[in-house]
């Protein structure tokens, strides 16, 4: 792969966490750091297990594979392989992977003298996961708490645990996650819609300027958010709809064990009305 | 101005947030799998909670058992209109009766079915007071419960403490509800929804889901059996929230989730659900021929104030007996101290 004739210009030495030198190099386009070679163990070994796992199972239907996590009892200790434990190391390699690759992130954003948004971001993501798998399971318990890795096995297990609480729209957290979620997807169609429109005119007219793009939301809604602000709202909406999945599946369970409807008792109990 | 509204805004705000903080739990928890690892099934209870709905479900002691006089109910030439526990014996008929006083009326006594003239004389056979007639007819029910619905109740049976726990009428009951009236134009109905109900577990689903669903053949299962819609349901949107509110009522009456019974992965499978669901199964039978045969039967003999708003008699549904509980009274036995409930109704 070629190197883009500008791109030696940002290919400098130092900005790492860990590793000074040692692994400060890259593989082609790939920068590469301390966290690249973790990154790269962590998922060539979770990886090789999860074929592995599978192998031990009824079935190679990529629908159908299933690696599934301890039975209760286990607690929080360790299963034996093909009883969970499979389950288990896979779970240290996917965060391990994970966390690995946000830090390779962070030494890159390092290197060019930029924020550390896209990492942060990332790892909301990561939250995200470590929280069904990890902080959720603890507050229960049992690594028997945490979801399957399969296709078909994991939505099993996402719909049993919502009717767990009866009816999961009623669990407040979700309604909000819920709700940044399409928001980000109104966002993000409205932002690239706006970009590709003034960016193709007519046949014959010179493209246009972000002064277009303000005054045609300015002329619908009456405000224009920003060529930057749009960023920063697609930012915030995303990693508020993450966060908020996390925090509406961490209290389903740990915080809260009755249907999710009746959490709403303490509106029709407000002693304005009842 | 603009201070005063910020600063009712920040009072409210605070005032609401701590109204919605009132009501978490806090780990640790207890859980329980109920099926295989990794698919969910699995029920969390909170152990604090558990142990005050324990307090609340305990079964009195028995009285202890009578001393057999040899003499039957029917055959005591004072004693007349024994429509029922004829075959008794008469001590055992007076120990029920006590029990009978304590499960259902303990603070109105006797008189609460036994008539009594103005000098305190009490004339015991006298049907004059509804009450009586309607404990006769629940006696008749319970018998029928114990003897020809086994397959709900098993041996555990049922007395009238498992729905009376002290109370003249049961705190879970049922009347049709059409709703509170309503505007008229587009507005002017509800569809029977969206009003948060506590028989529903207060979701804004069908708020009478049994007058529809509990009656007899009726069809509840409105779930389609196969992945796509290729017809083997016709049920409405309203249909299936029905059902759900329905479910609900289940599992709020018994206090536990809807994998107790079901895997859903697919409500519609009886090889995937748990053994449960057959005894719910058997349930929603009985309560729909114990209302339809013994509650309705009763309707001319309440007086007004016992019925509901569309003037129908107060029913029974899970609630009525669970009480929050999975077993109701956590599957204490006490019908196996007063066998003359077990009896076959002549």
């Amino acid at each position: 792969m070629a190197m883009l004739s500008f791109e030696k210009k940002y290919r400098v030495r130092g900005g790492t966490l860990i590793g000074g030198d040692l692994f400060d190099f890259w593989v082609g386009p790939f920068y590469v750091g301390f966290f690249g070679v973790l990154t790269m163990l962590f998922a060539t070994l979770g990886t090789a297990l999860i074929i592995y796992a599978a192998s031990q199972g009824p079935t190679w239907n990529i629908w159908q594979i299933n690696i599934a996590p301890p039975d209760l009892k286990y607690g929080l200790a360790l299963a034996p392989l093909k009883e969970g434990g499979f389950w288990q190391i896979i779970t240290i390699c996917a965060t391990g992977a994970f966390v690995s690759w946000a830090l390779r992130e962070v030494e890159i954003c390092r290197k060019l003298g930029i924020g550390y948004h896209v990492p942060v971001a990332f790892g909301f993501a990561i939250l995200a996961y470590v929280t069904l798998v990890i902080i959720r399971p603890l507050l229960l318990g049992a690594w028997g708490h945490g979801f399957p890795y399969g296709i078909i096995s994991h939505l099993d297990w996402v719909s049993n645990v919502g009717y767990q609480y009866l009816h999961f729209h009623y669990n407040p957290a979700h309604m909000i996650a819920v709700s940044l979620f399409f928001t980000t997807t109104l966002a993000l169609a409205l932002h690239g819609g706006l970009v590709l429109s003034a960016t193709n005119p007519p046949k014959g007219q010179a493209v246009k300027t972000p002064e277009h793009e303000d005054t045609f939301f300015r002329d619908t809604i009456g405000y224009s958010i920003g060529t930057l602000g749009i960023h920063r709202l697609g930012f915030f909406l995303a990693i508020a709809a993450v966060f908020w999945s996390a925090i509406c599946i961490v209290i389903s369970g740990p915080f809260w064990t009755r249907g999710w409807p009746e959490w709403w008792n303490w509106w029709l109990d407000l002693p304005i009305w009842s | 101005m603009k201070y005063a509204l910020a600063f009712i805004g920040i009072i409210a705000g605070t005032l609401l947030t701590i109204a919605m903080m009132l009501s978490w739990e806090r780990p640790p928890m207890a859980s329980n799998q109920i099926g295989p690892r990794g698919v969910g099934m699995v029920e969390i209870n909170n152990p604090r909670m558990e142990a005050k709905l324990q307090k609340a479900n305990v079964a009195p002691e028995a009285d202890p058992p009578a001393e057999v006089s040899g003499v039957k109910a029917k055959d005591n030439e004072e004693w007349k209109n024994i429509q029922v526990l004829g075959e008794l014996d008469v001590n055992e008929f007076n120990r029920l009766m006590g029990a009978i006083t304590t499960w259902v009326a303990p603070e109105q006594g006797c008189l609460y079915c036994h008539k009594a003239d103005d000098q305190g004389n009490v004339n015991w056979a006298d049907d004059s007071l509804y009450t009586k007639v309607v404990a006769r007819r629940m006696l008749q029910m319970t018998r029928e419960i114990n003897t020809k619905w086994t397959s709900h109740v098993e041996q555990t049976g049922v007395t009238c403490y498992t729905c009376h726990r002290g109370n003249p009428v049961p705190a879970n009951i049922w009347f049709k509800n059409e709703g509170s009236p309503q505007a008229a134009g587009m507005a002017s109905s509800r569809q029977g929804q969206n009003l948060a109900s506590k028989v529903v577990g207060t979701t804004s689903l069908t708020y009478d889901p049994f007058t529809p669903l509990l009656a007899k053949d009726a069809n509840i299962r409105v779930n389609a059996t196969t992945a796509l819609p290729e017809g083997t349901t016709n049920a409405s949107i309203h249909d299936t929230e029905t059902t759900f509110a329905l479910m609900m009522h289940f599992s709020t009456a018994l206090g536990v989730n809807c994998t107790y019974c079901h895997n859903s992965r697919q409500f519609a499978s009886w090889a995937e659900s748990r053994p449960q669901r057959v005894t719910a199964w058997h349930g929603i039978r009985m309560v729909s021929e114990v209302n339809e045969t013994y509650i309705t039967s009763l309707q001319e003999v309440f007086p007004k104030n016992r019925l509901g708003p569309l003037g129908d008699v107060a029913k029974v549904n899970c609630a009525t007996c669970h009480q929050g509980v999975y077993k109701p009274l956590y599957g204490a036995a006490m019908v196996k101290d007063y066998e003359e409930l077990r009896q076959p109704n002549p």
